[in-house]
């Protein structure tokens, strides 16, 4: 038989091996978990990438032969030395000067509207989005036709009166035309945010400003404005990437990011360089500038649009 | 018994072309039961991009399609190897094969072995022919001319409405200048041991540039981006005279069943001269023991005669070999004939950079056309840069 004593005894003893996790603990580990398993994708997919390429960012790697020598910052300063990546960089700034105001603007206007609109709401809301669903390729094709020297454009300016516009075979307007169709693309998303954020602002400030002999102007742009901050940094930020990263308009709508290198950008650049030219060295350090842009970028945006508004 | 072995053949997803190899690998492995054949596609604009993912990945070919233009760079990586020479002894392949095959020739050893070939040629449109009463297709520099004005209709507000030529330099016209227009003025492409580029050597260069710009920039016959490119403004009837290769008579027939056009040889000048190009079979470095010697054995199959006639029947490039090509069936097909007649003088420019080259060659046009450059400047600049291309290159390949 045994006793109680020995029991209890028996009970502590064993007591080390398990951990007793109340339900609390138990909850969060699991959470913590879940959470880690995006993580663990993350890393795998995004973070060793990353700096798999900053190493070969350093090396000389044509793709195809198995040796990849290290030829230190030699990349970079070859990169730099081509008149076609300095042009890609210079097309990329213009693109983010002319594309974020523009699609913000775009954006704000057509949610201002349909913020003030009471009927057919959906159907508009419906129509603006179509085109950010709606495939690059074919998009661009469309541009393309409507926009030849002999195309619907040009016969409708004429008919006006107006000299027909060379557009996408022009170096002076082919890099705006192509700025044009992504704003245009994206707008429907743009718009759908600030309709989100404006729906946010309480009705009661725009009464008050009103009563107090508040226009329309003053009281868009002392309220609507700072109480969108927020959604305004958000939308900046993703355009800002977007714009940085421009690419499948490029693809379908020139001719090899011409004419003359005039709407060759960054990622355009790295894509010739890394699929075309098999120089996977030189496509890493030009990523790796990329990388350093976007990050520079997005944080000089919060530092300048992030400031908190309160009423 | 011999062991059984499976080997991997990569080539770009061209409908007519993977069927046809679907048939041939059964044909190939009747003759040769103990191999068996894999076949891979890619998409033609993502080719070398999934070989240079695929490959550093180990998930490489045994025998590997490849468009002539890369192989220098797919040779000078270390990728390949040389063709056997028992196999393909190189005295027998420039005596059976149309000499434009000798661009596969790097360091005295072939690398790849093609199947088919393609040349230029001038599509014309017999409707536009004929309600510019013009009878025959231009042979000449100087036709060429005079139908491509002939030819042209503009509306009232002076935009095209049918291009008499359709000028498109990114597309085939480039070629029609290195392997074309430049050899037929009198000049040369590159020296013997291809590193240098001699455009500029004699005036010939200069006179094929200016010729070609005049086209549009003096006569006003066509221009970039009319109908969005020239094989659409050719297909949609919109455009009389196109250069175009051997390749573009599938899609034409699949997509413009009833246009009426009809195919010429290249027009000529002082001789002549028209461009070609090919697919070639290669086999990479790896590829050893049991595969290499599946590899090689299908290798001779893909480039047999009875392998060949297939391949100009179903797909319509153009066979190889001078012996399978020169039968009387394919020289008086009427879409055919043209392109095979011209085989016998037909070049293939040593590319080093294929893009890189064609890009250069587009930017001078453009100088001229939209930034008011005088053609003998930007003449200049593009024989400067693309020997640049040609300068870097070898100071690689010499390296290793």
């Amino acid at each position: 038989m045994i006793s109680n004593a020995t029991r209890s005894r028996a009970s502590r003893e064993r007591r080390p091996l398990t951990i007793r996790l109340n339900y609390r603990a138990q909850r969060y580990i699991f959470i913590y978990l879940m959470l880690g398993v995006p993580l663990l994708y993350f890393l795998l997919t995004r973070l060793i990438p990353i700096l798999y390429s900053f190493n070969i960012s350093l090396r000389e790697w044509d793709v195809l032969s198995p040796e990849k020598p290290y030829v230190g910052w030699a990349n970079f300063s070859g990169l730099f030395a081509d008149e076609a990546f300095r042009k890609s960089l210079a097309n990329t700034f213009l693109f983010v000067a002319v594309g974020i105001p523009g699609q913000l603007a775009a954006g704000l206007v057509v949610a201002l509207l349909l913020h003030n609109a009471n009927r057919l709401r959906g159907f508009f809301r419906t129509v603006y989005f179509i085109p950010y669903v709606t495939n690059i390729v074919a998009v661009s094709w469309v541009f393309r036709w409507l926009l030849m020297p002999n195309g619907w454009v040009n016969g409708q300016l004429l008919n006006l009166g107006l000299p027909a516009q060379p557009f996408l075979q022009s170096p002076d307007q082919a890099p705006f035309v192509v700025a044009l169709s992504m704003i245009w693309q994206s707008v429907g998303f743009q718009m759908l945010i600030f309709l989100t954020g404006l729906e946010g602002i309480p009705k009661m400030y725009h009464e008050a400003a009103h009563i107090d002999g508040a226009n329309a102007w003053r009281r868009f742009r002392h309220i609507t404005v700072p109480l969108l901050n927020p959604v305004i940094l958000f939308s900046a930020v993703i355009a800002g990437i977007s714009y940085l990263q421009a690419f499948s308009h490029i693809v379908s709508m020139t001719q090899d990011g011409g004419p003359l290198n005039s709407t060759r950008t960054l990622v355009y650049h790295i894509y010739k360089l890394a699929f075309k030219n098999f120089d996977m060295g030189s496509a890493s350090a030009a990523t790796v500038v990329l990388f350093v842009l976007i990050l520079a970028f997005t944080l000089l945006q919060l530092k300048i649009l992030n400031r908190k508004v309160e009423y | 018994m011999q062991k059984k072995v499976t080997i991997e053949y990569w080539q770009y997803e061209y409908p007519a072309k993977v069927t046809l190899m679907d048939e041939l690998i059964k044909q190939f492995q009747e003759q040769n039961p103990n191999i068996t054949v894999k076949q891979t596609n890619f998409p033609y604009d993502q080719y070398n991009e999934k070989v240079a993912t695929l490959v550093p990945a180990g998930k490489g070919p045994d025998v590997i399609n490849l468009y002539y233009g890369w192989l220098p760079k797919y040779v000078s990586s270390g990728f390949l190897q040389p063709l056997p020479e028992s196999a393909f002894p190189a005295a027998e392949i420039e005596n059976r094969y149309y000499p434009l095959v000798e661009a596969a020739k790097i360091d005295g050893s072939y690398w790849a072995i093609p199947t088919a070939v393609r040349t230029l040629a001038l599509f014309y449109n017999k409707d536009l022919f004929a309600k510019a009463n013009i009878v025959e297709p231009p042979a000449t520099w100087e036709e060429l001319v005079k139908d491509a004005v002939k030819l042209t209709e503009k509306d009232a507000n002076g935009q095209f409405v049918v291009e008499g030529f359709a000028w498109e330099p990114g597309a085939q016209l480039h070629h029609w200048y290195r392997d074309g227009l430049l050899l037929q003025a009198g000049g040369q492409d590159l020296s013997e041991d291809r590193r240098k580029v001699l455009w500029a050597d004699t005036p010939a260069g200069l006179e094929a540039f200016q010729y070609l710009l005049d086209f549009a920039i003096k006569h006003k016959v066509g221009t970039t981006g009319i109908f969005t490119d020239d094989a659409t403004a050719f297909k949609t009837g919109h455009a009389a005279i196109n250069i175009d290769g051997s390749f573009r008579l599938g899609s034409l027939k699949a997509d413009a069943p009833d246009l009426n056009y009809d195919i010429a040889p290249l027009p000529s000048y002082k001789s002549k001269s028209a461009p070609s190009s090919f697919w070639a079979n290669a086999i990479p470095a790896d590829v050893t023991g049991a595969k290499l010697e599946a590899a090689v054995k299908f290798l001779q199959f893909l480039t047999s005669k009875e392998v060949q006639e297939q391949w100009v029947e179903r797909v319509g490039e153009l066979p190889a070999q001078k012996e399978v090509a020169a039968q009387d069936k394919y020289l008086k097909d009427e879409k055919l004939g043209p392109f095979i007649s011209q085989l016998d003088y037909s070049k293939a420019h040593f590319f080093i950079d294929e893009t890189g080259e064609r890009t250069l060659f587009v930017d001078a046009t453009n100088e001229v056309r939209l930034n008011n450059v005088p053609v003998e400047t930007a003449f200049k600049d593009l024989v400067a840069k693309t020997q640049k291309l040609y300068d870097d290159y070898w100071a690689k390949a010499d390296k290793k």
